[in-house]
């Protein structure tokens, strides 16, 4: 053993034995005595003493800590870097995001298909549902990716609009009687309206702030629904919320049914499937859309309102516009996705649009890489697939889930798809993904 | 000289933060096709003066007047929609966004449609541009970076150019590099240049005429010349400043 080594190994057992000792302290207190009441002092409290409960858990204290490090802490080698190792080369990745598209296209085109012909129609409805519900993601991920990804606000309360867009729908059913198709535009303006509610007072904001009061406002709306029982009904929801028709064709047996019209045999399936569809294209048309505004000057401004703020006030732009066209526009595509919500499940409560939410959306958003519309779809396959895959592990399921994440923020630290196509090149040049592997963490 | 050869003009402006005073009484004019520099040292109020010509923070009292028009109370975007451009202190270009993209935006908001001339007049202007065009800002070194802001700012076709610190940070060369193409776009476009710098030498050089800043003040004023010959003011900024 060298002397750099003995060292190490004397430094780590210190540290250790360190750590055992303030286990012990707590550890005996807190594992070593517990309050009963004994039996045998007729139901008097009594002091039942552990020790041997206490000795392990020091001993867990003490082997751990002195095991990291040894070999995690203390090493040369930082153990990411360790980990690193072990995974593929990043670069692959981003020559698949090129085919990523149109395969991902085609692919979710045909599901339904291929599920039916795999599982049959009975067998094959848990796979759309998840596949319903990954798509809802998706959707928000790509609403959300407005206002984060590119123009850098990091938004906390985004379920809020999705609260709203999904209450838009089940109280404009449920007082006046309108159907999906009013209400979808609706509840996809009266989300954006809110989206600018939220975007006045917090323009000043940027950062660790304004992520504080997105979450605050996603609070105070879930709290509203969750106390004004007159009008939302509060905890009991909203329940009996119409389902959406086939332009005017409901999905029932009988005639006049879906099936009926169509000439098919009635199957409850259909309707599942034409959720699917109909999440599918609200999806698509986000993602055109947001595809089309990066390349025009509101969405490029949006881009740069993430680099620097004072460029941009020194370039002529509107901050106060850009930040509010952001904020709205992000809302609208979450109301459209919460009233689609409210309509597949016929009854919403605002346990549905908890702050967990929002997390998973934001997660989604950070792991597919900030910025990248493909990087959402595969982290929301990933994260909500993932997360039904690992149904079977109980209640492991949460540490797998995130030990994924840490695995994946460990090997492309900046999302899954980190390159970033410019909007614009000199005329007649394909636009060629630059990657973000020179540009310094934290600036791009 | 008339009045109305004032392309920019700045009468008695204080500007506040909070409390605290920055600028006390600023005048100082800018005429057509001169360059003007403004030295002074750390904490001087010059940031603060150019920030106020834009807008961000608005002077409490004074005018600014831009080719005849009060710009005071305008707020800063629709100033820099007006012929005037700025390259801000510490270049501040967008780093995740390509060289070409960040020229763009530099013409986008001013209205400035032509982007084929203003790109040629950009590369033709830092040859080192074209060749760095589709990659990332951030990528670029600070010299790169200094000329992509200038690049950027000249985009919109403006008539008065603000520069903040454009040598800051750069290595002599780079600066050197920097300050004869902003005298070329003066003597070849006929360019307005308002320049703030601490390089009191080369801003002096430059300078048709400058003005000297103390504690939020204009306390010389004079030709780029007649200001570099005094005493006063070798002692005070250029001591060891001659590059």
């Amino acid at each position: 053993m060298s002397a750099k080594s003995e060292n190490l190994f004397m430094v780590s057992l210190k540290d250790a034995a360190a750590g055992g000792a303030v286990a012990l302290a707590l550890f005996g207190v807190l594992i070593g005595m517990k309050a009963e009441v004994a039996s045998g002092l007729g139901g008097q409290l009594g002091i039942e003493y552990r020790w041997a409960a206490v000795a392990i858990a020091v001993a867990i204290v003490f082997g751990g800590r002195l095991l990291l490090n040894l070999f995690v802490w203390k090493t040369d080698k930082p153990v990411t870097a360790t980990a690193k190792g072990f995974l593929p080369s990043a670069k692959p990745l981003a020559k698949l995001g090129k085919y990523a598209m149109p395969v991902f296209l085609i692919l979710a085109v045909v599901l339904p298909f291929l599920l039916m012909s795999a599982y049959g129609s009975r067998g094959s409805r848990q796979y759309l549902d998840l596949a319903i519900l990954v798509t809802t993601y998706v959707m928000l991920g790509w609403g959300l990716n407005i206002v984060v990804g590119l123009a850098g606000l990091l938004d906390l309360g985004y379920v809020a609009f999705y609260a709203v867009g999904a209450y838009s729908y089940a109280l404009l059913a449920q007082y006046f009687g309108f159907s999906f198709w009013i209400c979808l535009p609706l509840a996809g303006i009266l989300a954006a309206f809110w989206g600018i509610i939220l975007g006045f007072p917090v323009l000043r904001l940027r950062g660790d702030y304004l992520a504080i009061v997105t979450l605050a406002f996603g609070e105070i709306i879930r709290v509203v629904l969750l106390n004004w029982y007159d009008f939302t009904g509060g905890p009991d929801g909203i329940s009996g919320i119409p389902r959406p028709s086939f332009f005017g064709i409901e999905f029932e047996r009988g005639p006049g049914g879906f099936a009926d019209t169509f000439g098919l045999e009635y199957n409850s399936i259909h309707r599942i499937i034409f959720l699917y569809y109909l999440i599918l294209i609200m999806a698509l048309v986000t993602n055109f859309v947001t595809m089309r505004l990066r390349k025009l000057p509101v969405g490029r401004a949006w881009e740069a309102l993430r680099e620097d703020e004072i460029a941009c006030r020194s370039l002529g732009i509107n901050t106060t516009h850009t930040k509010l066209t952001a904020f709205a526009l992000g809302a609208m595509f979450g109301g459209f996705a919460g009233s689609f919500f409210a309509t597949r499940q016929g009854f919403i409560s605002p346990e549905s649009f908890t702050f967990i939410e929002s997390a998973v959306i934001l997660a989604i958003v950070v792991l597919g890489g900030l910025g990248s519309q493909i990087g959402v779809v595969i982290a929301a396959v990933v994260m909500i697939g993932g997360f039904e895959f690992f149904r079977g592990l109980e209640e492991y399921r949460m540490l797998v889930f995130g030990l994924l994440m840490v695995v994946i923020m460990v090997w492309k630290p900046r999302g899954l798809i980190s390159t970033r196509m410019p909007s614009i090149t000199l005329s007649g040049k394909k636009a060629k993904g630059i990657s973000a592997d020179l540009v310094q963490e934290g600036h791009g | 000289m008339t009045a109305s050869n004032h392309l920019l003009e700045v009468r008695n402006v204080e500007t506040h933060y909070g409390k605290i005073i920055a600028l006390r009484g600023v005048d100082l004019t800018v005429d057509r096709g001169e360059i003007v520099s403004l030295i002074g040292a750390n904490g001087a109020g010059k940031s603060t003066l150019m920030m106020t010509i834009c807008g961000t923070p608005q002077a409490s009292s004074g005018q600014v007047i831009y080719d005849g028009e009060d710009i005071t109370r305008m707020p800063t975007h629709l100033i820099m929609r007006k012929s005037i451009a700025q390259s801000p202190e510490g270049r501040r270009i967008f780093p995740r966004m390509s060289v070409m993209e960040n020229l763009i935006m530099g013409a986008e908001m001013a209205g400035n449609h032509d982007l084929e001339a203003g790109l040629q007049r950009a590369f033709d202007l830092f040859p080192r541009l074209k060749e760095r065009r589709n990659q990332r800002g951030g990528t670029l070194s600070g010299g790169e970076q200094q000329m992509l802001a200038i690049a950027r700012a000249l985009m919109s076709n403006p008539r008065l150019l603000l520069l903040d610190e454009p040598s800051l940070g750069l290595a002599p060369l780079i600066v050197k590099q920097i300050f004869d193409a902003i005298r070329d776009l003066n003597q070849s476009d006929g360019l307005t240049v308002f320049l703030v710098e601490q390089n009191a030498y080369h801003a002096l050089k430059l300078a048709h005429r400058a003005y000297v800043m103390v504690n939020g003040k204009i306390t010389m004023s004079g030709t780029g010349k007649e200001l570099l010959a005094r005493e006063d003011v070798q002692a005070a900024y250029l001591e060891g400043g001659r590059h």
